[in-house]
Parts: C-alpha cells; structure tokens; sequence
C-alpha cells in the first residue's frame, strides 16, 4: 500500500479523477525546482510526477528534452533528485511522488542501492521509459519487492495480445499514452482515448491516468472525463522554461487543475 | 573450440537479444510491438532460400561483391614483418561496407510492406547508403543527422539530396550522431505504421545488433574463402576499427570460432583516453550502461549521464559500441586497442603514398595499430585489415588537419 493507493481510493470516495503534474527536477536549478514541487499539492495536483534528468531522453519533446538539460547545465544529478523529494517530504507526507526517466543514472548508481534511498526518500513509485515488460527483472521486480509501484506505460500500439504482459508486473496505476509520439506532440482525443482506457482498466483492475498531449484546462477536463486521471507535463516546464516565476507556473497548474477536477 | 557448441562464440544473441549481460531491449513500449514485428520477419527471412538469393544477386551486381582481399605488397615491406592483406570493402559501391547492411534492411522493409525509410547518420555513409537504395527501390528515405556533422560533412549531405533523400538536421543535445538516433528513434514512435528504421551499425535493441552482424559477415565469410584460395589457410590475425562497429563484427564473426586466428579492434582514443574523455573509446574508457535499447559500454560520467565521443572521424564518433563486441571483450576472445587523431592521420597518409589507397579515416585508425604491430611479427604471419571506407568525404577534415586551406 503506497500514497498512490490511497490517494486513488480517497479520489474515487470523492467521486473525482486525479489530476497528474509532470516537472523536471532541478529545472530550472534546485531551488526553484523545490520551490515548484512543494507549490504543486496546493495548486491541486494530486500526483506529482518528478522527471529524473538525463542526457538522452528519446521519448520526450523539445520541451522536455530542454528541461532534462536545464536540469543538468544547473548541476542536477540523481543523487540530488533524491535530495529534492526528502526536502519536499519534510512538509509534505501524502502527496505521492513518482519518478519518471530513463534507466542509465539509475543502472549507473545501481539497482539496489537506488531503490533503497528513494524509498527512505519517500518516493511512491517508478516510471521507467525504456524498461519494457521484456526487461522487467533489471528493475521492476526488485522495485515491487523493495515496496515501490512500478508503473507502466500503455500506448496505441499495445494490443490485446500483448496487453497481459504489459500489465503483469505493472502497479499502483497505468499510465496510457494517447498517441503513438513524444511528449508534447499531438494533442489527445478523449473519444478516441476512452475506450482504451476502459480496456486497460477492465484487463488491470488499475486506476488509468492518460498522458502525451494534454496541454489546455479544457483538454484535462475532458481526458478526466473518460480516464481515472490526467497528466500534464510538457505545457508546465515549457512555462518553466519561458523563464515564468514560480506564482506565474502555479497559476497555470491551479486553472489545469480546476479542468480535471471539473470533469 | 569449434568442436565444442557450448564454448562456441558464435550461437549469440539468446532469446532474450542478450551477449552475456550485454545486448537487451531497452526501448519504450510503444516501440516495443515494432520490434518484435521485426525479429518475427527476420527470422523467417533469414531461413528464405529466396531472401538470400535477391541479396547475393544485388551485392554482386549492385555492390560489386566480392570485394576484393589484396595483398598490399608495399605496405608489407614497408613495414617489415607481418604479410599485409586488405580487405576492399571500400570498393563497394557507395565506398564503403554500409551498404551490405542497408540492402539486407531494405529488402526486410519491402516484405513488411514498409514504404517510409528512416535512418542516423554521423559521418554520412550509412546515411547515403540507405539514400542510395531507397532510390533503387523508390522509398521515401529520411536521413537524420546532427547539426554539427551536416556541417562538417557537406559533400555527403548533398549527395544524400541528390539521391532523393530528405536530410534532417538535428539540433537536440550537441547535434552529433547520438542525438541523431535518439531523433530517428522520436520519428519512430510517431510513424508507427509506415515506417521501417535502418540502423547502420551493430547496436540498437535485439534483433537489431545480430541482424546486422549476419548481413555484415559477408565480409568475413569472402575474406575467409579468399584466403584459403590465396595462401591455402586461415589467417593468423585480423584487425578493424570500431564506432559502432559493423565492419569489425562483420570481419571478425566467421572467425570467432577459429582459436588460431588472432583478433583486435581498434576503437578511436582521439586526443588520448585519459580522464578527460576526450576519445570515443568506449571499451577502454568506458563502462556498462544502458543507451539505444542495448546494455554495452558507454562513455559516461558518474551521475550515468552520456558523455559526447570525439573522434577526427565523424564515423567513429559515438559513446557506445556493439553489445557483441563488448561481451566478447568480456570473454577476452578479441582484444580492443586504441589509437589517437594523430596516429590515424599518419596511417591515413602512410597508405596514400604506399599503396596509392586513399582510405577514410575510420579505417586509418585499423591501419594506425597495423603499423604499431606488424614490423615485429614474422613473415609468414598472416594478417588481414578490413580498408572499410574510402576517404574521398575525409579530404577536408585532413586538409584542415595538416593546416591545408583548400578554400584558396
């Protein structure tokens, strides 16, 4: 039982959709990165995705590709990504933290030893872009056993026979990615997008949370409509990188917030 | 060693797409169903009587195959010592071995029903390669390649356009060949459907390192024939460079289970392999990771952040190498060396002026160790280094070296 569970039980009580923020730790530097994050509960994300930097990240958009090397040109490490959610951990103990990025740092540092300090740090869960179900003894088990949810992505071309395996291993919620692409590339259509997650969720038993496209208010509203969740990543650290204050990105995830909760 | 199957070093990858620890399929998942996609074509190809007879068809009409194995006569006595054969593989058409590759992708492509080509290109020869039979096939062929090296390899850029080819420049990250793949892997993902990724050297996820390695190892399979014909045995060493590494593996595979013949790669050390990881040698100053949907050696500081190669070839220029070759240098079956800038510069001029070979720098980095070792071996050794590239798209790059200015 993480803060993932949890918060998806309190979520439905509450007969509403989780509204998912992505940013990238240390983006713009570490500071204001923390500044961000510890803002993100009180601007009505229920979920706080924190990107992991790396130098290669071949899923992401520009958006995300500059924010991971903003990141990096202000001295983000893994190390200090695992700083970041202990800082934020200090005041706050409910909000679920889930690390998404690319295997290497965490290989780099090594497996169990990384898995050790970001449960001490108060990490939820993991996001692992290139660690397919084929790979799942690298990370996904030993994260399961260590108590952490490892959650996966789904995506258009998943298709029922290869559904099961996806979701084998997978835990606390699916996260589908509505269009076959990068981040922050075409925008996702809830009509198209519903059916998939009714599949998923029926195959999972697993809250859906729908990601990849989503950027206005009116967008979130209506993929919460249809998922068990909405994630925003890119139009956030675009905002980020546009050089906005910390009250300026706030803002914006207040009124994406007021969307998906609206749904 | 070659009675024995269990210590063969040549039934790899496992099912999984694994060299030991190495290889794996490292991809996100909505590439994941394209991939199995593939090796399930692959492996019924590999097994077509008909697949391989259009293949030997095109390499010997299209490509010029077999290449020939020549014995560099003044190249021997310069030297002194070992007899020195080279593999021609610079002959081929396009001028070097990418094109045996690209055919064998290309041909798998038009059984998939694929009509859109991508491909990453660093010093521009896979990247013609694949524009060149895309055009005898009349796909669409689209060409990523970094900012930077669009720059400094502008002869190859223009005949990639003269060929039919769309070339993009990559500005993401340093704009070198590893952002161009993580590009040509972005498009991917977007153009599902229609589209078939070339990779142009022996890395990448499973099937992609194997199945390069089988259409390389024509190389190999030619240069071990021809020198049964020539001197009636095997040869006693081989040497090649290694970026990626498809030449190399490509020479080095049919022989892996030869214990005789000794085998050496030579990756690009650069301005040195120190601690300032100004080289792109990725075995000797590299260690493990996970980059392009394969475990191998890369280039990488502490944080597992990728690090920028460097190498006086574009070619050879990447952080990461083959995951075979990095598990048989685990298993010690070839040794890896590396040789400097200056040293390829010297080889690449060596053979100009001895053999009348203007070879490209990649292999120049093969010839480098050549003249490191051959003086002090006996006569009657055999050795055979594969000449996998010409070095018309290098002149530039050397004249600046040498302080040439061609502009005047």
């Amino acid at each position: 039982m993480t803060r993932i569970t949890t918060t998806f039980e309190r979520l439905q009580a509450e007969g509403r959709s989780a509204f998912v923020t992505f940013v990238m730790a240390g983006d713009p530097d570490f500071d204001r990165s923390l500044e961000i994050v510890q803002g993100l509960p009180g601007a009505g994300a229920d979920i706080i995705e924190l990107g992991m930097p790396f130098t290669d990240p071949m899923a992401d958009g520009p958006a995300i590709q500059l924010a991971g090397q903003r990141a990096l040109e202000a001295g983000m490490t893994l190390d200090r990504t695992l700083e970041l959610v202990r800082r934020f951990r200090e005041g706050d103990s409910d909000t679920p933290i889930v690390l998404m990025g690319y295997y290497n740092p965490i290989y780099s540092k090594g497996v169990d030893r990384f898995l050790a300090e970001a449960g001490a740090a108060g990490v939820d869960g993991l996001i692992v872009v290139d660690l397919p179900p084929e790979e799942d003894e690298e990370l996904c088990i030993p994260a399961q056993k260590a108590g952490l949810n490892f959650i996966r992505l789904a995506t258009p071309t998943t298709d029922d026979r290869r559904l099961p395996r996806v979701l084998q291993n997978t835990s606390g919620f699916v996260y589908y990615v509505s269009i076959t692409g990068i981040t922050g590339s075409a925008s996702a259509n809830a009509d198209a997008v519903a059916p998939e997650v009714a599949r998923i969720r029926d195959a999972s038993g697993l809250p859906v949370c729908v990601g990849f496209g989503i950027k206005t208010a009116d967008s979130a509203r209506d993929i919460a409509s249809v998922a068990d969740g909405a994630v925003v990543g890119s139009a956030i650290v675009s905002m980020v990188g546009d050089g906005k204050s910390t009250d300026e990105v706030l803002g914006f995830v207040r009124s994406l917030a007021d969307g998906a909760h609206a749904a | 060693m070659a009675s024995d199957m269990r210590n063969s070093f040549m039934t790899g990858p496992d099912e999984r797409g694994r060299f030991g620890d190495f290889g794996g399929r490292f991809v996100s998942e909505t590439l994941m169903p394209l991939i199995l996609d593939l090796e399930a074509e692959y492996d019924r190809a590999k097994e077509d009587d008909s697949f391989w007879a259009e293949m030997d068809d095109l390499w010997k009409h299209y490509v010029g195959r077999p290449s020939p194995l020549y014995f560099a006569e003044r190249l021997t006595e310069h030297f002194g010592g070992a007899k020195i054969y080279l593999k021609r593989d610079e002959l081929n058409h396009t001028g070097a071995h990418k094109i045996n590759n690209v055919l064998g992708q290309i041909l798998l492509a038009r059984r998939m029903g694929k009509t859109r080509i991508i491909a990453e290109t660093g010093a521009g020869q896979h990247g013609v390669a694949t524009a060149t039979v895309c055009a005898r096939f009349g796909l669409k062929c689209v060409v990523f390649m970094g900012a930077t090296d669009v720059e400094r390899q502008a002869p190859n850029v223009f005949r990639m356009k003269l060929l039919g080819a769309e070339v993009v420049p990559v500005t993401s990250g340093r704009g070198t060949l590893k952002d161009a793949m993580n590009e040509a892997l972005r498009d991917w993902v977007t153009h599902v459907d229609e589209t078939f990724y070339c990779i142009g050297t022996v890395a990448g996820p499973h099937p992609y390192p194997a199945m390069v390695r089988d259409f390389q190892s024509i190389i190999g399979k030619e240069t071990k024939e021809q020198m049964q014909a020539r001197e009636g045995r095997l040869p006693d060493s081989l040497v090649a460079c290694i970026g990626g590494g498809s030449n190399a593996m490509g020479l080095f595979h049919p022989f892996l289970d030869d214990p005789s013949v000794r085998i050496i790669g030579v990756e690009a050390g650069g301005h040195g392999v120190d601690e300032k990881m100004e080289h792109a040698a990725s075995l000797t100053g590299g260690r493990p990771g996970v980059l392009h949907g394969n475990r191998t050696y890369l280039l990488q500081d502490d944080d597992g952040q990728i690090i920028e190669g460097h190498s006086i070839s574009a070619g050879l220029d990447y952080p990461g190498i083959g995951p075979e070759h990095a598990w048989l240098h685990d298993m010690g079956r070839v040794e890896y060396v590396s040789v400097t800038d200056t040293e390829a510069l010297d080889a690449f001029q060596l053979s100009c002026r001895t053999e009348g070979i203007i070879p490209a720098l990649e292999p120049s980095h093969a010839l480098a160790h050549v003249t490191k070792i051959a003086p002090d071996l006996p006569s009657d050794h055999l050795l055979v280094m594969n000449m996998c590239g010409r070095g018309d798209k290098d002149i530039f790059t050397v004249a600046e070296a040498l302080g040439v200015d061609m502009s005047s």
